[in-house]
């Protein structure tokens, strides 16, 4: 959904533990401003949770850590750039951006 | 009346036990960033109520907490370790160079004087510190850059710097440790560092006498004689009495000279504890049976411990960072185990007691002395 402003609400779904390390609900809403793309969904979750930097991207590379994965309607948006549109659906707040954790290991 | 407060970290979380100072009833707080690993944590000697705990994962890298309350709360500080400069290499486990690449913090260190500052030693090695309570971190980076750093190679469970100890008789004096690179010291306040590994004899090693490449596991000494050190080495327990330039073996009569923890008495200087482990491949306690080994003479002659402690079955491990003593009047002695057990003697090791039995793996055991 756009805004007066021209910011997009952003609906994301964090994995368990990142909730539980930035005290947050399952689902947030996220004002973005600008063409919605991962890296804006990323830095506007990094601004208000600013103990998720480091957690989900790499502080040296800006990249993706290799154990999480974005979903965007039903799509693997992982290996997307970070720069390329998400979905009119996520960018109008329809749809959730998907942060998961790997199911692997312990 | 005193009282002691037992920080411990696991594979899945931070855990609290805390008694008077009896020793007798504990109660168990947490877990604390449960399914995390904790790797350390640990408290200010100038403001027990403030905390610090390395917090990591495989999947969202390594995080850091502090607690202003004796670790009723918690907060998240700065998790941000940059190498400083173009970080160079090391050696990988073939011998080939390899980019030193951050993993985690395994040990932090507070300062003596001040709650704000703080070490921490981490994987890939090099010791970082903040003093701003753990929001910011900067490298000490003559350490790395130390001209040995190029031969520096991974132990078993990585290359990390896990043993910190900072001389309370010059603020400037710290040693640390690395597996598998050795001992250093800095008589600086970390500007420069020096080898300190003369009398290390590592028989896996091309050169077993080589200034650098020798698997150390942890290092101990009695803050009233900071120039004695105690060693667990891969194999060989040793002693230097010389601020760590030269060491000797003091293994003695143990049974066998691996393991990885050694800590030191809290009034007895010369009485030394280990727990000797069967093998570097089997990793757990001869015969099945969990004993700690005392040593009131500085080494060389050891007495077994086994009153409260099983001895039959047991097939767990005791990690680098999992003993701890208090600074009671009879000096109390904890460690953890991989098996999720909290042993405690309240009588210098005479006796023991788990506090708790079914924790997860635990990774490294703090004690605090309260007033």
């Amino acid at each position: 959904m756009s805004g007066p402003s021209g910011t997009c609400t952003v609906r994301v779904v964090l994995p368990y533990h990142l909730r539980t390390l930035a005290r947050a609900e399952r689902e947030l809403a996220l004002a973005v401003a600008g063409p919605v793309t991962l890296r804006a969904v990323l830095d506007a979750l990094e601004a208000r949770y600013p103990m998720l930097r480091g957690t989900i991207r790499e502080y040296e590379t800006g990249q993706r850590r290799a154990f999480l994965r974005f979903f965007a309607c039903e799509d693997d948006w992982s290996h997307e750039p970070l720069d390329a549109a998400l979905p009119e659906a996520v960018a109008s707040g329809r749809e959730p951006l998907l942060i998961i954790g790997a199911i692997a290991g312990g | 009346m005193s009282s002691v407060r037992v920080l411990v970290g696991t594979k899945k979380g931070a855990f609290i036990l805390n008694s008077d100072g009896k020793r007798r009833d504990w109660q168990v707080a947490g877990p604390f960033f449960a399914g995390w690993e904790i790797y350390h944590l640990k408290g200010s000697p100038a403001d027990p109520n403030r905390l610090y705990a390395s917090q990591s994962s495989g999947w969202f890298g390594q995080t850091m907490q502090r607690s202003n309350d004796g670790g009723v709360t918690w907060a998240p500080v700065g998790n941000q370790f940059t190498y400083d400069g173009v970080p160079g290499t090391h050696q990988w486990y073939d011998g080939t160079a390899h980019p030193w690449e951050f993993k985690r913090v395994w040990h932090l260190e507070p300062s003596l004087t001040d709650p704000e500052h703080v070490f921490a030693g981490v994987e890939d090695a090099a010791l970082f510190q903040s003093k701003d309570g753990g929001v910011t971190w900067e490298e000490l980076s003559g350490l790395r850059k130390n001209e040995t750093g190029p031969q520096w190679q991974p132990g078993a469970g990585g290359m990390c710097l896990h043993t910190i100890l900072l001389d309370p008789t010059a603020p400037g004096r710290i040693y640390i440790a690395i597996s598998a690179a050795g001992a250093f010291r800095t008589d600086d306040g970390g500007q420069s560092w020096k080898p300190i590994n003369k009398g290390l004899v590592s028989g896996m090693m091309p050169n077993p006498t080589a200034e650098v490449g020798h698997c150390v596991h942890h290092v101990a000494m009695h803050p009233a004689r900071p120039h004695v050190l105690f060693m667990q080495k891969h194999w060989d327990v040793m002693r230097s009495d010389d601020a760590g330039e030269s060491w000797t073996e003091v293994s003695g009569n143990l049974p066998t000279d691996f393991g990885f923890v050694v800590d030191v008495h809290a009034h007895q200087p010369e009485t030394v504890y280990v727990v000797p482990i069967k093998s570097d491949s089997e990793h757990f306690p001869l015969e099945g049976k969990l004993r700690v080994y005392r040593s009131r003479t500085g080494g060389n002659e050891w007495e077994p411990l086994t009153k409260g402690l099983p001895q039959q079955d047991c097939y767990v491990n005791v990690l680098r960072d999992a003993m701890a003593v208090d600074r009671l009047d009879e000096c109390g002695v904890y460690f953890g185990t991989t098996g999720g057990q909290v042993y405690a003697s309240a009588d210098a090791g005479d006796n023991w007691t788990p506090i708790v039995r079914d924790l997860p793996a635990v990774l490294s055991v703090e004690v605090q002395t309260l007033p």
